[in-house]
């Protein structure tokens, strides 16, 4: 009888449904996150190297912004040194944006125009067009940033995001020089994340990211996609999802052609200059040691 | 059984300066007088070593005799056993090994040396374009219990620590170096939360203690993972260190726990009464004349 009843009440069962393949940028656990890069700057630079101190180029963007933020949170505020670089074009709302940060953590900070030096060269190739001006602007600044971590004893600290490096949005051997980086394993989301988590100035987080060449240029007007959708494209695709796959799961297909062609045009960006191999015993292909060795 | 775990930040390739900060470790654990003191992979020299592991392996009597040396220095004529992982030179042929060892003043005697099976070769891993894989799972007696060492990724294969059970291991000692990653965790690095999930489920699976070294400290921006821990055979974490500070982790364990976990959830004596029907499926992919060798 139990059994009939049973029937009568239970018409309808449930479904309890899968949820569909997310296609959200990955999260991130802010607080485990910037314990994790702080133990790994204090390791870097005082344990391994004995050099407490770090120089950080503040641009006024959210990237080295959240950089000089981990920095100080590593190595106490008076360790660390912000060098602004402005160019004549750059606007001045990064510097004012840069400022924020100084003050928010109360570091020293120095600006080093780099007009002159640029101009210095420029002035013989009046045909460069944008991309070669910004890439001379950013070599400028590695060397500015170089030249001042050797005169304050301090290490030049790295402020590429994943993003960038894996779009090869970025000037080869300038963004991408210093010794060590915090954020290089973080989405640019990511990036924002914890950057509202450690308290970086607002304005920083919310504005639209810009490589300051030119007036009203952001990184996503240059990329074509937004930092959301390719964080969540590129996550995938270096998790082995095909294109076909991520179609599937909802992405456009232009999208994912677009961040397929920048990330496979762009292997060489993320290494070392190639030497021809000629012996057993060449430098990283059979003489191995680690970097920290 | 008073167990401590040196949970080591090495300085990367200075196996003497390593041995020295075991002095001063062994030193801080006179007065606890401990009967096994573990140390991770690596604990000695670093773990991502490329080609310098040729430099810095050692035989295991040259292991043992500075781990001798050092135990003296620190704790006079007390007895201790200790087991450590290092990068072994066996006669030319490199191994990712542990060792445990009775040390009794100034002598000593290497009970078991473990030579790690599984070497990751994946990803951030590059162990077996180096080193040379182990053949043999070893369980053999202690002062305290039937013990099998197993290094690492070995763990991670939990037919390997099942095997170690079936063939008489209570206790299992772990020494290892896992680079911490997964951010989008509740709370901890997700590696460590997998690592304490696998270590869990093998403890209260076979009623088995379980002791994990794990390195800490950062080598060229992998951070290792540390979370040293002691758990009991019914999957209980008695103790865990932190994941990034070097640190000394005690437990005092009551073996007799272990029978009493069998007694309680039998799972280990069920798998003994099937095995045999397990591995002679013949679908399994097992060497030629296995089955022939268990029919006669």
């Amino acid at each position: 009888m139990r059994n009939c009843r049973f029937r009568e009440d239970s018409v309808t069962l449930p479904i309890v449904e899968a949820p569909r393949p997310s296609l959200d940028p990955p999260g991130i656990d802010p607080a485990v996150t910037a314990d994790w890069l702080t133990a790994f700057l204090r390791d870097e630079l005082v344990v391994r190297r004995n050099i407490p101190r770090a120089v950080v180029g503040l641009s006024g963007g959210v990237d080295s912004a959240l950089t000089a933020f981990l920095c100080a949170r590593a190595l106490g505020p008076k360790n660390v040194y912000a060098i602004r670089m402005p160019y004549a074009t750059s606007s001045a709302a990064s510097l004012a944006d840069a400022q924020l940060v100084v003050d928010a953590l109360g570091i020293e900070c120095r600006t080093v125009e780099i007009t002159a030096a640029v101009d210095g060269y420029l002035q013989y190739e009046p045909d460069a067009g944008g991309r070669r001006r910004g890439n001379v602007m950013a070599r400028v600044r590695m060397v500015v940033l170089f030249d001042q971590s050797a005169k304050c004893d301090a290490l030049p600290i790295g402020t590429g995001n994943k993003t960038e490096r894996m779009l090869g949005y970025f000037t080869w051997h300038a963004d991408d020089t210093p010794p060590v980086n915090p954020i290089g394993d973080l989405f640019k989301t990511q990036v924002w994340a914890l950057a509202r988590y450690l308290g970086v100035p607002q304005a920083l987080v919310d504005k639209a990211p810009t490589a300051d060449l030119e007036a009203g240029q952001t990184d996503e007007g240059d990329l074509g996609i937004t930092y959301a959708r390719a964080d969540a494209i590129i996550a995938q695709l270096l998790l082995g999802y095909s294109d076909a796959q991520l179609v599937a799961r909802g992405f456009a297909p232009d999208e994912v052609a677009l961040i397929r062609k920048r990330v496979e045009g762009t292997h060489w960006k993320r290494h070392l200059p190639t030497t021809a191999l000629l012996t057993s015993t060449a430098i990283n292909e059979f003489y191995l040691r680690p970097v920290d060795f | 059984m008073r167990v401590a775990i040196v949970q080591t930040k090495p300085a990367k390739g200075r196996y003497e300066e390593n041995l020295r900060a075991a002095v001063e470790a062994f030193a801080q654990l006179r007065d606890r007088k401990p009967d096994l003191v573990v140390f991770p992979e690596g604990a000695f020299t670093g773990y991502f070593l490329e080609g310098a592991v040729y430099d810095l392996a050692l035989p295991a009597e040259r292991f043992a005799k500075d781990l001798t040396a050092a135990w003296h220095e620190a704790c006079g004529d007390a007895e201790a056993d200790i087991v450590s992982g290092f990068f072994e030179n066996d006669d030319g042929t490199y191994y990712n090994s542990a060792l445990y060892l009775n040390v009794h003043g100034r002598t000593c005697r290497i009970v078991h040396v473990h030579h790690k099976m599984f070497l990751p070769t994946y990803g951030v891993f590059d162990e077996e374009r180096f080193l040379s894989r182990g053949r043999k799972l070893g369980v053999f007696d202690t002062r305290f219990a039937k013990t099998a060492l197993l290094v690492c990724e070995d763990v991670w294969h939990t037919i390997v620590p099942t095997i170690a059970a079936i063939k008489g291991a209570r206790l299992i000692v772990v020494p290892s170096a896992s680079p911490g990653r997964g951010i989008d965790g509740d709370g901890e690095l997700s590696s460590v939360t997998r690592w304490r999930d696998i270590l869990r489920v093998i403890a209260a699976e076979h009623g088995i203690f379980i002791i994990y070294a794990g390195l800490t400290g950062f080598e060229g921006g992998k951070g290792m993972s540390g979370s040293s821990s002691v758990i009991d055979p019914g999957g209980k974490v008695l103790v865990e260190a932190p994941q990034d500070e070097a640190c000394i982790v005690t437990a005092d364990i009551d073996l007799r726990e272990i029978d009493m976990a069998r007694a309680g959830l039998p799972l280990l004596g069920d798998l003994d009464a099937a095995l045999p029907d397990l591995l002679l499926d013949e679908e399994l992919p097992l060497p030629r004349g296995f089955r022939d060798a268990a029919d006669r």
